[in-house]
């Protein structure tokens, strides 16, 4: 992982110095342990801020919306296929990015080594696949395949899908992985269980808008949550209006979704909000035979219509 | 302990359509318990939230002055859910008010001293609050000269045109009326955006003048410069502020500028200390 | 007031004790992650834990409040007249509260209570609850409380301190509040020389913390120049503007009122609100002064870090408790903000 970061440094350098793009928008080093921040770097002195490793979940494509001038931009496989769906939709121009693409191995879930491991975190380092985790009680060493991010363990598409440089070739793409294996657990519920299930999922959310405002999809300059002529949504704990938050924004998200998992990188609470955005993938892709962000030259199947497009729910 | 969120109920006593396009309208709310009037005595610059039931609360200045009894008057401009709801109820419907809220002008120090105030659009309302208080009969001994500017887009856009026309015949108060343009072949009064008028009829500004400058952002822009080059120093330019508002009492952090909250430590300010903070209203 | 000692063979007996009187909280693990909730009969506060994942605050300021009821039926006599809702203000006591997120609600009260407005929801709820803190003999790494004017066994805004000595609790009482609840526990074994070993143990606690927010030169900046400087925009780049870091923080006390009817009835209610949501500030017009992501984050941390200390001289608007830095998806820390926006006086003082 440490020569991404040197070739993402190198890259960055050559787009600065000649004048390729006026700013390179990637990852510098966390303050703690699993984190990593957003950055944009402007000048050549500040190319060494920027650096690659498994804590890079956010998606980088969130921070391209409607944003002017020539960008370079480091994109894993998941954020490829977001700018690939932010220039259909009008959010920026293909023409206006140098699209830097890392072949990704995958982030680690911080709460999944948290959950493992007893006592605080205080250091987490890699060295290829092993993930040392130094705690106040001790030392752990993990496989990085066992504390991958949930998206990341089920990811078929870690290659960028559209990239101007690479910083590493091309690594194998994941074969035997169920993506929906979750989904179908939720789908074999009973309805009360389902019920139950959602209910249970979504009671410690705190209307924070970390997944939606960590989402690359939403874009909307005014939320239907923030709308307030007429309301459509309380703004309160209220369970009913916490599930209409849920639910409506999976909806705005079905067919664009590319699971990413920045939601629920984002959510301070844990919540695996994921589940709901992918059953309409899962649907779309069964209905429209459509997974969004592959292919800069087709339109979204929510957004044509075609003459044999499922009509079973008319009655 | 009280509870500042609770609002006086009241009653539409009366309203009068301001403006030609409908789009402003003078309510008149008189207390449905006398006690509650006594308790909300004002004074001329503080605003108050006005509640509607079941819609919300919006923060209007007080029209009325503090030497008209019975009854409380509020100008509102129709612009978004509050406010249209509001354009709609009749005479007779019953809604709240909380307040008074925010600091006044500040009275003390305007004695004895001249005062140039400069008005335009609907921000006239606590201007008109001012003018009522101070011409009064019992106050207006303690002022020199004052002066009023006061400008609308149109002659259908002014407010209170009755009153505006009687003070504009009194000789205890200079009071020039403009318009930023008219068609009207029986218009009397000035014709001009509200700084230009105010350079050319504003009297000059000294240690014992003050202003008050109340109207929409683009106008104060422009009436600065104006005041400046008159001789008004910035500790003697006063502006009321106004910025979005939910609770009015200092507490929801919403319409803070740097250190100071527009609802509670203003929305009166002088110019000089609108300068040391940041301007984010 | 004496300091107690309490078995902790009597520590249940005595909580049991105490649920006659006060509704009991405390944190509770659920989900992976301690938050403080209402204890149940019997059930025991989860005192294993370093700090809870949301602060305490929403015990006193619950997230969503109704404040004030009103019917809208014409038929009825008082209909469109809003009235106060009927509250539970018994006693309460929260068991394991932190001295950082207790100073916090100090800090929070002067919001509340203030010469001319006192808000009767908050105050009166803080007013009901006694506080029994649990000094931290086990920092977090990422607390910093030492430097935000706090400590791990800091006294302020506590009602009893409690500091865990594997077999006792050393229970030190600090107001008559506090005394009040002592007693009503049974717990009344005085402790002998006491506070030699509370003094080391805090000695101990604090020399643990090893991370530190820069605030000396904050007080002596001009606003206008920690407002203009530079860093802003490279410092703000990451942040999502969701409320996160609000939301999780015990001295942030936003809220938005809100009306909520249905059918013939109608609430007023108050939400959690969060300066960093972009329709914060925005009026009916649209105008919007804070409508770029800068001018938000910037307003945080000036608020916290320069207004808070300007308006009341009582320090920064934070207790180093952490929370934020660990919460925040894209990792911006408040202490690099803090060390940035400190380095804006020292520049531009006169070093002759």
């Amino acid at each position: 992982m440490s020569t991404y970061t040197e070739k993402i440094r190198e890259i960055a350098l050559r787009l600065l110095k000649e004048c390729k793009v006026e700013m390179v928008i990637g990852f510098r080093q966390g303050s703690v342990p699993m984190m990593s921040e957003p950055c944009v770097v402007r000048k050549h002195e500040e190319v060494d801020r920027l650096i690659w490793d498994s804590n890079c979940g956010i998606n980088l494509a969130n921070y391209l919306t409607n944003r002017k001038g020539k960008i370079g931009i480091v994109a894993k496989g998941c954020d490829s296929r977001n700018i690939v769906t932010h220039i259909k939709e009008s959010r920026i121009k293909r023409e206006q990015l140098v699209i830097i693409g890392v072949p990704c191995q995958g982030m680690i879930d911080k709460r999944k080594i948290a959950a493992s491991v007893e006592g605080e975190i205080l250091e987490v380092s890699e060295n290829g696949e092993q993930v040392t985790v130094k705690t106040a009680e001790g030392v752990h060493m993990f496989n990085k395949k066992e504390v991958l991010q949930q998206n990341c363990c089920v990811c078929i598409h870690r290659n960028p899908v559209i990239h101007d440089e690479m910083v590493a070739d091309p690594v194998t793409e994941q074969a035997d992985v169920a993506p929906y294996a979750d989904v179908a657990a939720i789908e074999a519920m009973s309805d009360t269980e389902r019920w139950r299930f959602f209910d249970d999922l979504l009671s410690p959310c705190i209307r924070c808008y970390a997944c939606r405002n960590a989402c690359p999809l939403c874009y909307c300059p005014t939320c239907f949550v923030d709308e307030s002529n007429p309301q459509w949504v309380g703004k309160s704990e209220d369970p009913i209006d916490v599930r209409t938050f849920h639910f409506l924004r999976a909806y705005h998200c079905a067919g664009r979704c590319t699971d990413c998992g920045a939601c629920e990188r984002a959510c301070p609470m844990g919540i695996n909000m994921r589940l709901l955005t992918k059953k309409l993938n899962k649907d779309c892709g069964a209905l429209f035979d459509w997974q969004a962000g592959m292919d800069p030259d087709s339109r979204p199947a929510l957004d044509v219509y075609k003459t044999n497009d499922p009509e079973d729910f008319i009655h | 302990m009280g509870n500042p969120y609770l609002p006086y109920p009241v009653r539409i006593d009366d309203i009068v359509v301001e403006s030609e396009d409908r789009s402003l309208k003078t309510f008149k709310f008189v207390f449905l318990n006398p006690d509650d009037e006594i308790k909300f005595a004002y004074k001329a610059g503080q605003f108050a939230e006005l509640s509607i039931a079941g819609v919300g609360e919006i923060p209007i200045g007080i029209a009325s002055s503090p030497v008209e009894k019975g009854f409380i008057k509020f100008t509102v401009n129709r612009a978004g859910k509050v406010t249209s709801h509001l354009h709609n109820m009749k005479v007779g419907d019953i809604m709240g008010v909380r307040g008074p809220l925010g600091n006044c002008y500040p009275w003390e120090m305007l004695e004895s001293k001249n005062v140039l105030i400069v008005g335009g659009g609907f921000a006239f309302t606590t201007l008109r609050s001012s003018i009522v208080y101070m011409l009064d009969p019992a106050n207006r001994s303690k002022f020199n000269n004052i002066t009023v500017v006061y400008g609308a887009r149109s002659p259908g856009m002014l407010l209170y045109k009755d009153e505006l026309v009687e003070w504009e015949k009194r000789d205890d108060i200079n009071m020039h009326i403009t318009v930023d343009g008219t068609d009207a072949p029986d218009w009397k009064y000035n014709v001009g955006f509200v700084p230009p008028i105010t350079e050319q009829k504003a009297p000059q500004g000294d240690a014992d003048s003050y202003a008050i400058v109340c109207g929409p952002p683009i106008m104060i822009k422009f009436t600065q410069p104006v005041l400046e080059k008159l001789g008004y120093d910035h500790d003697h330019i006063i502006l009321s502020l106004e910025n979005r508002m939910k609770c009015g009492i200092g507490m929801c952090g919403r319409c803070g500028i740097g250190r100071e909250l527009v609802c509670k430590d203003g929305p009166v300010f002088t110019l000089n200390q609108i300068n040391q903070t940041p301007r984010e209203y | 007031m004496k300091v107690l000692k309490i078995e902790k063979s009597q520590w249940s007996q005595g909580l049991e004790k105490l649920q006659g009187t006060y509704r009991l909280f405390g944190p509770v693990k659920e989900k992976g992650s301690h938050n403080y909730q209402e204890l149940s009969d019997g059930q025991q506060p989860d005192l294993t834990f370093q700090n809870t994942r949301l602060s305490p605050k929403s015990l006193v300021f619950p997230q969503s409040e109704e404040m004030l009821n009103y019917s809208l039926n014409e038929g009825e006599a008082d209909h469109h007249i809003l009235k106060e809702t009927p509250k539970d203000y018994s006693p309460r006591a929260v068991i394991g509260i932190r001295p950082c997120d207790a100073k916090a609600l100090a800090l929070v009260k002067m919001n509340f209570d203030t010469d001319q407005y006192k808000d009767p929801y908050w105050l009166n709820l803080y007013n009901a609850t006694t506080l029994v803190g649990l000094a931290c003999s086990a920092p977090c790494s990422s607390c910093f409380c030492t430097t935000a004017g706090c400590g791990p066994f800091n006294e302020e805004g506590l009602d009893v301190l409690l500091v865990d000595r594997n077999d006792q609790y050393l229970a030190k009482p600090l107001t008559d509040k506090g005394s009040a609840l002592l007693v009503g526990a049974g717990w009344t074994d005085t402790a002998d020389d006491a506070q030699g070993g509370i003094d080391q143990a805090k000695t101990e606690a604090e020399a643990k913390i090893t991370a530190k927010i820069e605030t000396d030169n904050l007080r002596g900046t001009e606003t206008m120049d920690l407002y203009n400087a530079e860093f802003w925009e490279d410092a703000s780049f990451a942040c999502l503007n969701c409320g996160t870091c609000t939301f999780s923080c015990p001295t942030c006390w936003c809220f938005d009122i809100q009306d909520e009817v249905y059918g013939k009835k109608g609430i007023r209610m108050r939400n959690w609100d969060s300066c960093m949501f972009p329709i914060f500030t925005v009026h009916t017009t649209g105008h919007n002064p804070r409508d770029t992501k800068l001018s938000r984050v910037r307003q945080r941390f000036m608020h916290k870090l320069k207004y808070f200390v300007d308006k009341y001289e009582q320090g920064i608007m934070c207790v180093g408790c952490g929370r934020c830095v660990r919460q925040c998806p894209v990792n911006i820390d408040i202490r690099k903000i803090s060390a940035l926006m400190n380095s804006v006086g020292a520049n531009t003082k006169c070093t002759v």
